[in-house]
């Protein structure tokens, strides 16, 4: 007779689950939260992943959850120890869904030493200046820093920006166990924890990564550097299911989610990229124009793209890897155009820093527009030498000239080393 | 007007800059992996450190020292956003 295989174990209410040898989750479940830091949607919720490492020295907690879980928590963390025990704590990042508890918990294990990354000070003042604790035993460690539980150490690696400052991750070598803060995790709720149980996660993990570590690509680059070496036969990280069943795949899928796409396709080139929305076709006879000039520069890749047909996703993409991007939009009620506004609120998911930048338009009454998206361009931190181009009514051969040459200086400066750069600036 | 050549240890480029260009500029224009925030010498995301040569970057101002202090950066620690080069030649790398 056939047996229906044992159901997948669940989380109990203040109980711990054993996730290796010593170790323990007492985290939280957050089933109903839709929408996480106002700009990320998720579609069951989160957990707040906290664990508990015992050795014959000692127990470390590393991290805590969001405040309003708190009392969860602690039911869960006096499932497996009690608070005398607790000799360590590590905030391997000190957003509030990770350290919401630890003001309370510094409170209930005062003799606990609190271990945080060496870029972390600041913050960790910030977080209890509003509370009646005061930070008094703290050490800040970073790469090559570790310690000794007996028998369990916890080795720091330093991961800035994955996606904070203050990121880093904790690594058990006896149990090639990786507390892997925010990189690895992903907003997805599910009772059965570890990602061979849980349904279906990928697009979570995805849409976590496009969200939180897309702005910081060449970060998440480097903190790969860190972290691909080591053995890994688990990976914890601070939200999500618990990465147990081939936790390299996760690893290597930031790396294809962090190498351009591009990069590939234009080797050696600058690349430059036109967008524009027209209504009566001036604002176009721009755009084509500054990319005619830019075309005659050498080394640069010049593309045009024509916003009107709505969807900026792919848009994005192309930007993350461009040297250049110029943006046309006619002015209307004294505004730019929606489309243009779709595409510039959202470059916030993309590392646009330091990248060249130029706007124009043409416009009827009076072209507010140009300014208005140069200055969107600025508070990007995008690198604008040149003044936009706005133009009345139907450009003259005259004017369109002067597009050229704009395009022709768009792309000189892209193609000139910095050095020139700051000699002709000085 | 003098200049100061600025060697970024992490992508390996060196550039010649004039005097008073502030290290993130140069770092910005050049790709290094400085990551700033605020770019006040407020809320110390640039930190970096100098490998050598901090000798010729001008003196922090009270604004920076008191970020360097909170944030209990060592030694040889600067804020790009705040570090201007005078001349000579300066080593950074992030920190």
């Amino acid at each position: 007779m056939s047996t229906s295989p044992a159901p997948a174990a669940r989380i109990q209410p203040g109980r711990a689950v054993e996730i290796a040898d010593g170790v323990h989750w007492v985290g939280v479940l957050d089933p109903a939260l839709r929408s996480f830091d106002i700009v990320l949607s998720t579609a069951n919720g989160t957990t707040y992943n906290s664990y508990v490492v015992r050795g014959e020295k000692g127990v470390a907690v590393i991290d805590t959850v969001k405040e309003a879980f708190a009392p969860e928590f602690f039911k869960r963390l006096e499932s497996v120890c009690s608070y005398d025990e607790i000799t360590t704590i590590v905030i391997n990042h000190l957003e509030p869904d990770h350290s919401g508890a630890l003001p309370e918990l510094m409170k209930r294990a005062p003799q606990a030493h609190v271990y945080l990354s060496s870029r972390a000070p600041m913050m960790f003042k910030a977080l209890l200046k509003s509370t009646d604790v005061t930070p008094s035993a703290f050490t800040l460690v970073k790469t090559g820093s570790s310690l000794d539980l007996g028998g369990r150490t916890l080795a720091f690696y330093q991961t800035p920006f994955l996606h904070w400052p203050d990121t880093q991750c904790t690594y058990v070598p006896e149990l090639a166990l990786l507390f892997s803060g925010d990189v690895f995790g992903c907003h997805f709720c599910d009772n059965r924890l570890f990602n061979d149980k849980v349904g279906d996660f990928r697009f979570s993990f995805e849409y976590y990564y496009a969200h939180i570590m897309r702005p910081f690509r060449q970060h998440v680059l480097t903190g790969l550097e860190l972290l691909e070496p080591l053995e890994l036969q688990l990976i914890a990280p601070a939200h999500g299911p618990v990465l147990r069943q081939n936790p390299r795949h996760y690893v290597q899928r930031y790396r294809e989610l962090a190498e351009g796409r591009l990069d590939d396709q234009v080797v050696g080139e600058k690349t430059l990229l036109i967008f524009y929305i027209s209504a009566y076709g001036a604002t176009r006879r721009m755009a084509e124009a500054i990319a005619q000039g830019a075309e005659e520069e050498e080394g640069v890749r010049v593309s045009l793209y024509d916003l009107e047909v709505g969807d900026v996703s792919p848009f994005i993409d192309l930007i993350e890897t461009a040297d250049g991007i110029a943006i046309g939009s006619p002015t209307i009620n004294g505004d730019a155009t929606k489309p243009v506004w779709d595409l510039l609120s959202s470059l916030h998911t993309i590392h646009v820093r330091g990248k060249l930048g130029a706007a124009f338009g043409s416009f009827g009454w009076s072209g507010e527009a140009v300014a208005m998206m140069e200055d969107r361009l600025k508070g990007l931190r995008l690198h604008l030498p040149f003044d936009g181009l706005r133009l009345k009514l139907v450009p003259t051969e005259e004017e369109l000239a002067q597009c050229q040459e704009l395009g022709r200086k768009l792309a000189r400066h892209l193609t000139t080393p910095p050095d020139a750069l700051f000699a002709e600036a000085a | 007007m003098p200049k100061a050549k600025v060697t970024f240890e992490d992508i390996g480029v060196t550039i010649t800059v004039p005097a008073g260009t502030r290290l993130i500029e140069v770092s910005e224009r050049v790709g290094a992996a400085i990551t700033y925030g605020c770019r006040e010498g407020e809320c110390g995301t640039c930190l970096t450190q100098v490998v050598s040569g901090g000798e010729h970057l001008a003196d922090p101002s009270v604004l920076e020292d008191q970020v360097l202090k909170d944030m209990f950066a060592p030694r040889g620690h600067r804020l790009a956003c705040q570090a201007q080069v005078l001349d000579g030649d300066v080593v950074v790398k992030p920190a």
